[in-house]
């Protein structure tokens, strides 16, 4: 029977209620460990299609007829239009139609960062295209524009009100602490930089709008679009098979979407309307930049008394106020902890979700900071961490948590720590630092899926998801595979078309797995439950002696072993239907991930030259689904994260608030060239209470612990304490004079001061 | 009119003089295998061969091109492709066709590199998801 509740339903941190109908009983979660498919490494299924150039992305969509559209964009980090005329573009040759600013939604008349867009040109070619934005003729008026995120605090300008949260009593604990260290943090501002630009190709079909688009949410485009439109959300049909990369940033339809659906209704024809790389570095959304002021008071023995922070986010012209202070209120056990997070309204870029938004700004500040704390009481970082383990969430009990078996895992590579510095010499320093990882990643309702089986014992399994790339289509076949007792090759998924199977969530928060997963395998079994009575009639047995194992009906006796595609090959071309859905989350627990990374360094203490040579992760996220695939999950949230470190700067001139790195040369992303090794483990441990599946989300969690734990192992290696990313040669060179300057003064001082 | 030798058939080079190979593969032949993703020349996801040499199609005009191109969707029975795939060297796969010819390019000229040797031939082809130690296995086991 249908059951209807209220529950809590988590995205990036941010939570809210929402009504549910719980459909069916909750499955009994499978053994610990690796199973027939599940827990083993699968191939992607569409690896053989990606890799030869067979997939169709967004970008390769080529309809008959289709216009190419370019976009004006502001000069100006805030103006206004104050005359446009379209004339002039709307006479060059191949040009089709124009869009004023206000005719259709993201095209502004007030700009509010260098780079948003104000108008738009649809023409046969997108050469055409660009050379008649270029004839478009405006006026603009400038308007005062605030770059300086601390400058916008001053002005209470704010993208919402600020957040503050304390528990305890931050002020005594800290007056009663016997050490106190006070640092502050800033982070910079990433460029997300998919290898697919932003983009979208629409079509209407008499009332019906066709939407190709790069996204990591396809039925939240087709409910913003139909909304914008004023159009049933049947009437618009939204397809992603492929998307070339999100990391967060293609949750919504952006402006270009709402561009091209205009355009196409003006001219009758299809439209294309993609971000060039250089517009994707500048208007497709960013992690912002953070300044973290933040203290720790401890105990002598290293227990943590008090955690407090101010954390500016550099929000932008848009965005939202992401929690770079989770970390600070959720990591340790601490009892007293005061955080004010306040998100600067600036004529900067937009902030867009960007993997663990907020979560790996604020760890880096939090666990350089514990590191900080370490060194000055002298204590092992790792046995600092052991000491303050937090058995509950702010009063609330975890779901499942691991960490200490990650510290477990962890410390061989730890215990590396001696050799490795031993390997200094005069120039090259080297070192060994860590940082714990706590996160969400638990999914949540609704979500949910159709098995299909069809007379050649093949069952095809259809939600409507969308694979950014992450692995997920295959992560589903495995947990088919598993409940049908099938070989995993037997299941194929059918995603990335809203028209074409029920609801399932966006790809973002390490949530699909976990959402769409136990929905998959709730369709398996209802797909199961009804093979098996067929069966049941056919052989004249009881259901409950049979099951499905390796593409068989199988008896317990034994005495019954067919085929699958014999017993449902009776059938003809009736098929079998099943249906699943997403349960609830377990009520008044706090789902989450865990982990910690061990990281080798090397460091020129000439150059400030910095070299990651390897990395340890070990997370704790639930049950593995495809061994494969999560190592390949973890290695590039690793890799993501050395760019994030060490290269990548996003820079802007202060003056106009125009962005100078707009193109790949000059924002450097990591190359294969800057690897290191890396050595990847898992808790594997099912969460009981989480799902049939007790497995969590892995997109996240590798990237949140990285830049602290490289920054702690320069300071093993040099003794400098960085305090900005990227930890740029400038940066590694002032902390390496600092630490100079404060060994010298303590040499100054007298003999037991 | 001029003609382009592409996976060993012939095509008819009817774009306007200064069009990008890329653009003349895959909007007027529909080779769309390979991708466009800087469009300057910084990424290598363009990657073709040209006589066997990498090259990036973004930045190369098609009437400039004086060899025999091989695109991925040439070098689709190559056993780099199973090796990419058995090994996990792809994941969003935008970069992948690209990476690829570049591997392909490198083991021709050597059948057995080193890791060295592989950063080196692969430094130039950019993988947002961070592939590379899989992309680094593929290819130090390209031949299964």
């Amino acid at each position: 029977m249908a059951r209807l509740i209220r529950t809590e339903k988590e995205v990036e941190g941010r939570f809210e209620e929402v009504w549910l109908v719980v459909e069916e009983d909750p499955l009994q979660q499978w053994p610990a460990g690796p199973q027939s498919v599940v827990g083993r490494p699968a191939p992607r299924q569409d690896a053989p299609q990606r890799v030869r150039g067979e997939a169709r992305y967004t970008a390769d969509i080529q309809l008959p007829g289709m216009l190419h559209t370019a976009v004006l964009r502001s000069p100006h980090a805030h103006a206004r239009v104050a005359r446009i005329d379209l004339a002039p573009a709307l006479a060059l040759p191949g040009v089709r139609a124009a869009l004023a600013p206000g005719e259709a939604k993201g095209l502004v008349e007030e700009a509010e960062f260098a780079g948003a867009p104000v108008a738009a040109v649809a023409a046969d070619t997108f050469a055409q295209a660009q050379a008649a934005v270029r004839a478009i003729e405006v006026e603009w008026q400038e308007l005062d524009a605030v770059l300086d995120p601390e400058q916008a605090v001053e002005r209470k300008e704010f993208t919402a009100e600020p957040s503050t949260y304390e528990r305890g009593d931050f002020d005594k604990a800290l007056a009663g602490a016997d050490v106190v260290v006070e640092s502050t943090y800033r982070t910079s501002v990433v460029v997300h930089n998919s290898m697919e630009t932003h983009q979208a190709v629409c079509e209407w079909i008499g009332d019906t709008l066709d939407v190709y688009i790069s996204t990591q949410y396809i039925w939240g485009v087709r409910k913003a679009v139909s909304s914008e439109l004023g159009i049933p959300g049947d009437k618009v049909r939204v397809v992603c098979e492929y998307m070339g990369g999100g990391f967060g940033s293609k949750n919504d339809p952006g402006e270009y979407t709402f561009i091209a659906a205009e355009l196409a209704k003006r001219t009758g024809r299809p439209v294309r309307c993609a971000l060039t790389r250089r517009e994707e570095n500048v208007a497709a959304g960013n992690r912002n930049a953070t300044i973290q002021k933040l203290t720790v008071g401890a105990r002598g023995d290293g227990t943590i008394v008090a955690l407090g922070g101010d954390f500016i986010n550099a929000v932008g012209a848009s965005g939202w106020s992401a929690m770079t202070d989770g970390p600070m209120q959720m990591l340790y056990a601490c009892e007293n902890v005061r955080t004010r997070r306040y998100g600067a309204k600036i004529n900067t870029p937009p902030m867009k979700a960007f993997r663990a938004p907020g979560f790996v700004e604020g760890t880096f500040g939090l666990e350089c900071l514990i590191d900080e704390l370490a060194a000055k009481l002298d204590l092992d970082p790792l046995e600092l961490r052991r000491r303050n383990h937090a058995d509950a969430n702010d009063g609330k009990p975890y779901s499942s948590k691991n960490l200490i078996e990650c510290y477990a895992l962890a410390q061989k590579h730890w215990d590396r720590r001696h050799e490795v510095r031993a390997r200094s010499g005069d120039t090259w320093k080297h070192g060994v630092g860590m940082a714990s990882q706590i996160w969400f990643g638990g999914g949540g309702p609704p979500s949910y899926a159709w098995a299909r089986a069809t007379s050649d014992g093949r069952v095809t399994i259809v939600t409507g998801m969308q694979d950014i790339g992450t692995g997920t289509r295959t992560a589903m076949a495995v947990i088919a595979a598993e409940e049908l007792g099938l070989p995993v090759d037997r299941v194929e998924v059918v995603l990335g078309d809203s028209s074409r199977g029920p609801y399932a969530t966006l790809s973002a928060g390490s949530s699909t797995t976990p959402s769409v997963g136990p929905a998959v395998r709730a369709a398996a079994a209802d797909l199961k439950r009804q093979i098996l009575e067929i069966a049941a009639q056919r052989h004249h047995l009881e259901e409950r002696v049979l099951d499905l194992k390796d593409g068989n009906v199988v008896s317990a006796d034994g005495n019954l072993s067919q085929p699958l595609e014999e017993l449902v090959g009776l059938l003809e071309d009736a098929q079998i239907l099943g249906k699943g859905a997403r349960g609830p989350n377990p009520t008044g627990m706090s789902v989450l991930t865990f982990g910690v990374q061990v990281v080798e360094v090397a460091v020129d203490v000439e150059t400030g030259e910095v070299r990651v040579e390897r990395v340890a992760a070990v997370h704790d996220v639930g049950r593995i689904i495809n061994s494969l695939g999560a190592r390949s999950q973890v290695e590039g949230g690793i890799i993501q994260g050395i760019g994030h470190t060490l290269s990548e700067a996003r820079l802007m001139d202060m003056e106009s608030g125009r962005i100078l790195t707009t193109t790949l040369d000059a924002y450097r992303m990591p190359t294969i060239a800057d690897v290191p090794e890396i050595v990847c483990e898992f808790v594997d441990r099912p969460d009981e209470h989480l799902t049939s599946l007790g497995a969590k989300g892995l997109g996240e969690p590798p990237i949140v612990p990285l830049a602290a734990a490289i920054a702690n192992a320069i300071r093993d290696a040099t003794g400098a304490d960085v305090h900005e990313l990227p930890i740029s040669r400038d940066e590694m060179l002032r902390a390496l004079r600092e630490a100079r300057e404060r060994a010298k003064e303590r040499s100054k001082e007298p003999v037991g001061a | 009119m001029p003609e382009l030798t592409i996976n060993g058939q012939s095509y008819p080079l009817d774009a306007a003089v200064g069009t990008s190979l890329a653009h003349v593969l895959r909007e007027d032949l529909g080779f769309t295998g390979t991708k466009i993703a800087c469009n300057e020349g910084h990424c290598g996801a363009c990657t073709v061969l040209v006589d066997g040499v990498p090259t990036l199609s973004c930045i190369t005009l098609a009437h400039s091109v004086d060899g025999a191109v091989t695109t991925i969707e040439g070098l689709r029975d190559h056993p780099l492709v199973a090796a990419f795939v058995r090994t996990d060297a792809v994941q969003c796969g935008f970069c992948t066709p690209g990476q690829v010819v570049s591997a392909a390019a490198l083991i021709a000229a050597n059948p057995d590199p080193t890791v060295e040797e592989i950063r080196h031939g692969m430094a130039g082809n950019i993988c947002r998801c961070g592939t590379y130690p899989r992309i680094e296995e593929a290819i130090l086991t390209w031949r299964g």
